[in-house]
């Protein structure tokens, strides 16, 4: 398409108008520099799914043996267990649980040394190792199981050194987690993270700012003027565009550089899947702003069809394959899933093109379908 | 001044009720909301895809599979024929894992050795491979356990045996319902305050309130009660869903319940007016409401743990009323907590309560 001279001075000083709205206004500014980092770094640091230490009781009903002596300092020279408090009885330590001082409690009961001495060939004789987990948070208490699990596992690699009574195993599990060998839970909540800040940036303000122009009529004021529909579109959009993808460098070199989330893929890679990601966000905010055409009606909107979803329905922290089906299918019509899948393996993996590639043309189809939407609006409002 | 602050109480639940939008975002939206949030926001890990590579000919390598078939933790298994198969599958984020037996599984086993398997799980989605990895050591231990009375081979001499106390079964949506009750009263105490207030001022009518001979404490009681009403409406309606359709087990007391949520709306209602006494238009309430609720839902033990945070930001929690409620609700629902567990945590609420209420009436009276 060849445009005319005319046609581009109209798109540019629209361009500039936008730029210079967007600049001037200091709440603008608040959302797209302020609130993104504010996001990075709760996201970054307050968002962490990695168990640092389990806090613990110990209950010993036997402390004389030197099995349950060795067993002890094992829990207490872990940096994984971080020992509470010691007691005799369950009765003392069950408390501590119900007021969530401890996420665990570990009971070593009296006959466990003596039945340890001898390694046994049936199960129902095996000396037992009681743990008790706080469910009520069931992510810790997993963890929580597994941390306890390790370290008695530790301690019975040192028994047997110790005492020569090593029984072999008769599975021996290697795990590997491969692209993040030190199971940072930051290294995926970080760029996942990208995705709300585009969509606040994208979404959010482009709603309040398109609506605004609404309620104070100067959108009518600019349809009176020669300017076409797409023109207006993209006049509209490209400032917001181009501010996004800025936010995206400025967290991309946070991210690297300050809280040392590996970078495997390739800066074109995550261009692409930005730019792509971007424009859905914008269309959606341009849809939002013209249905409502009033600012508090499309920030409950941005907030309930944009921002909630992109955060709870992406895969961001939550599984999507752990949800319902009918909330699974929902989930195809947010841009976020694509993008959260793409960007976590853009930097965690490389550049999987067979996995980019589907996930971008599926962004694409959502945006495509929001700016149509938007135009047939646009246009009975006109007619 | 009572039958003063009366009217007002009555002429703003008029204004909530009679606007169609607001009742439907005070009332319709939560409910939907509860319902779309508890079954998003799990970190339990089902519908699992797992991939299975047996290079083992004997007949344990094939045993073992079949047990990892037979449980009920994977719901799909894909049968790996070749070892370049398994790099694509992880990639593409087909299966969340590989389960690789060793060629020498079987043979290892019946010669007295460990039989050796390797796991290799995706790190893009740690925790739910960690805790997958979690359930392969379960199918393990019952596979040895198998192994030695075939075999007569000798066991560990300890074992460890796991009980998760107040919910077995580790049921995820009884951990998330009470915390999206929490989250979304807050969300409503500073719409009702904050974006009502704002919107007052913008069109002018707060100016009218101000000329009335209502105090300026007056004015805001006639604000607080209100959005107090609305939220324990609110908070009832989503209390009956969680037990009678999510059926999560209330143990605790339902006084004590009552009036950590009086207490709590009190302090979220005391933020969301601090908000408005500084926001001039709706947008400046908007963002203050955003600048809030996303730092504060994000480090209130919502979807992950306050333990698991740097203690800097442990410590900047403790001005957080959220974080506070979601521990009192936890420990109502499922713990029976005593009311003595609970007092401090009532108490640093009714703290924020009462700080944010006066600063807000103070900074109200200053910029008029």
């Amino acid at each position: 398409m060849i445009m005319s001279r005319l046609a581009r001075q109209r798109l540019s000083a629209l361009i500039v108008k936008e730029s210079l709205q967007m600049i001037r206004d200091p709440s603008s500014i608040l959302i797209a520099f302020v609130l993104p980092i504010i996001l990075l770094i709760i996201f970054g640091l307050g968002l962490s799914l990695d168990t640092t230490a389990v806090k613990v009781a110990i209950v010993v009903e036997d402390s004389t043996t030197p099995i349950t002596q060795n067993l002890l300092q094992s829990f207490y020279d872990s940096s994984y267990i971080d020992v509470i408090k010691k007691t005799q009885t369950m009765q003392a330590a069950e408390p501590l649980l119900v007021a969530g001082k401890v996420n665990a409690i570990v009971d070593i009961p009296s006959y466990f040394a003596s039945r340890n001495k001898v390694a046994k060939k049936d199960a129902n004789k095996q000396a037992e190792l009681f743990v008790k987990t706080d469910g009520s948070d069931p992510n810790l208490a997993n963890f929580s199981a597994n941390y306890i699990k390790a370290i008695w596992q530790l301690w019975l690699k040192q028994e047997a050194l110790v005492e020569k009574r090593w029984v072999t195993p008769i599975v021996n599990i290697l795990p590997r987690y491969w692209y993040n060998e030190e199971l940072k839970s930051r290294n995926f909540i970080f760029p996942s993270s990208f995705a709300l800040i585009l969509i606040i940036i994208g979404a959010l303000l482009t709603a309040l700012v398109v609506a605004r122009e609404w309620e104070r009529g100067t959108m009518e004021a600019l349809f009176a003027t020669p300017i076409r529909l797409s023109e207006l579109i993209i006049g509209k959009l490209l400032p917001y565009f181009i501010l996004g993808l800025g936010t995206i460098v400025i967290c991309t070199m946070m991210a690297i550089f300050v809280f040392n989330v590996p970078f495997r893929g390739s800066f074109f890679a995550l261009f692409i899947i930005s730019a792509v990601y971007m424009l859905s966000s914008l269309s959606l905010g341009l849809l939002i702003s013209t249905i409502t055409k009033d600012q508090f009606i499309a920030s409950q909107m941005t907030t309930i069809i944009a921002f909630l979803p992109s955060l709870l329905l992406s895969g961001f922290i939550f599984e999507i394959s752990s949800m319902p089906a009918w909330l699974q299918a929902l989930t195809y019509i947010i841009p976020a899933r694509y993008f959260v899948t793409c960007i976590k393996t853009v930097f965690m993996v490389g550049d999987i093109w067979p996995l980019l590639l589907p996930n971008i043309f599926c962004i694409s189809l959502i945006t495509v379908g929001l700016l149509g939407i938007t135009a047939i609006k646009t246009q009975k409002r006109l007619m | 001044m009572f039958f003063r602050v009366w009217a007002l109480i009555i002429k703003e639940m008029q204004t909530l009720w009679q606007d169609k939008r607001t009742r439907f975002v005070l009332i319709v939206s939560p409910i939907i909301q509860l319902l779309i949030f508890s079954n998003a926001a799990t970190l339990a890990v089902d519908h699992i895809r797992i991939g299975v590579f047996n290079r083992d000919n004997g007949k344990l390598g094939y045993e073992y599979i079949e047990r990892v078939v037979g449980s009920s933790y994977f719901n799909q298994i894909f049968f790996v024929k070749k070892q370049s198969d398994i790099k694509p599958l992880i990639d593409e984020q087909k299966v969340y894992g590989v389960i690789v037996i060793d060629p020498q599984f079987s043979k290892d086993i019946l010669a007295g050795k460990s039989g050796q398997i390797q796991l290799l799980m995706d790190g893009r989605q740690a925790n739910a491979t960690q805790i997958i990895s979690g359930y392969i050591s379960d199918i393990s231990q019952d596979f040895s356990k198998n192994m030695a009375e075939k075999y007569h081979r000798k066991l560990q001499s300890s074992t460890v045996i796991v009980r998760h106390q107040f919910n077995p079964n580790l049921e995820f949506k009884w951990f998330t319902i009470p915390s999206i009750l929490g989250t979304l009263l807050a969300l409503t105490g500073i719409i009702v305050t904050a974006l009502a207030v704002a919107r007052e001022r913008e069109m002018g009518t707060f100016d009218q309130l101000l000329v009335s001979p209502l105090s300026m404490s007056n004015i805001l009681l006639g604000k607080t009660i209100p959005a107090l009403l609305v939220g324990l409406v609110q908070g009832t309606l989503m209390f009956l869903c969680s037990i009678f359709i999510f059926h999560v087990p209330f143990t605790g007391s339902l006084g004590l319940f009552y009036l950590a949520m009086i207490i709590y709306l009190l302090a979220v209602i005391g933020i969301g007016l601090f908000i408005s006494s500084l926001v001039k238009t709706q947008q400046q309430a908007i963002l203050g409401a955003f600048l809030f609720m996303v730092p504060a839902v994000s480090t209130s033990g919502f979807a992950t743990s306050v333990q698991n945070m740097p203690v800097w930001l442990q410590d900047a929690s403790l001005i957080n009323p959220i974080r506070y409620f979601l521990v009192i609700v936890r420990g109502l629902y499922l713990k029976n907590a005593p009311f003595l567990d609970l007092l401090p945590y009532l108490t640093a609420l009714a703290v924020i309560a009462i700080v944010t209420l006066v600063t807000a009436t103070w900074f109200f009276r200053r910029r008029m």
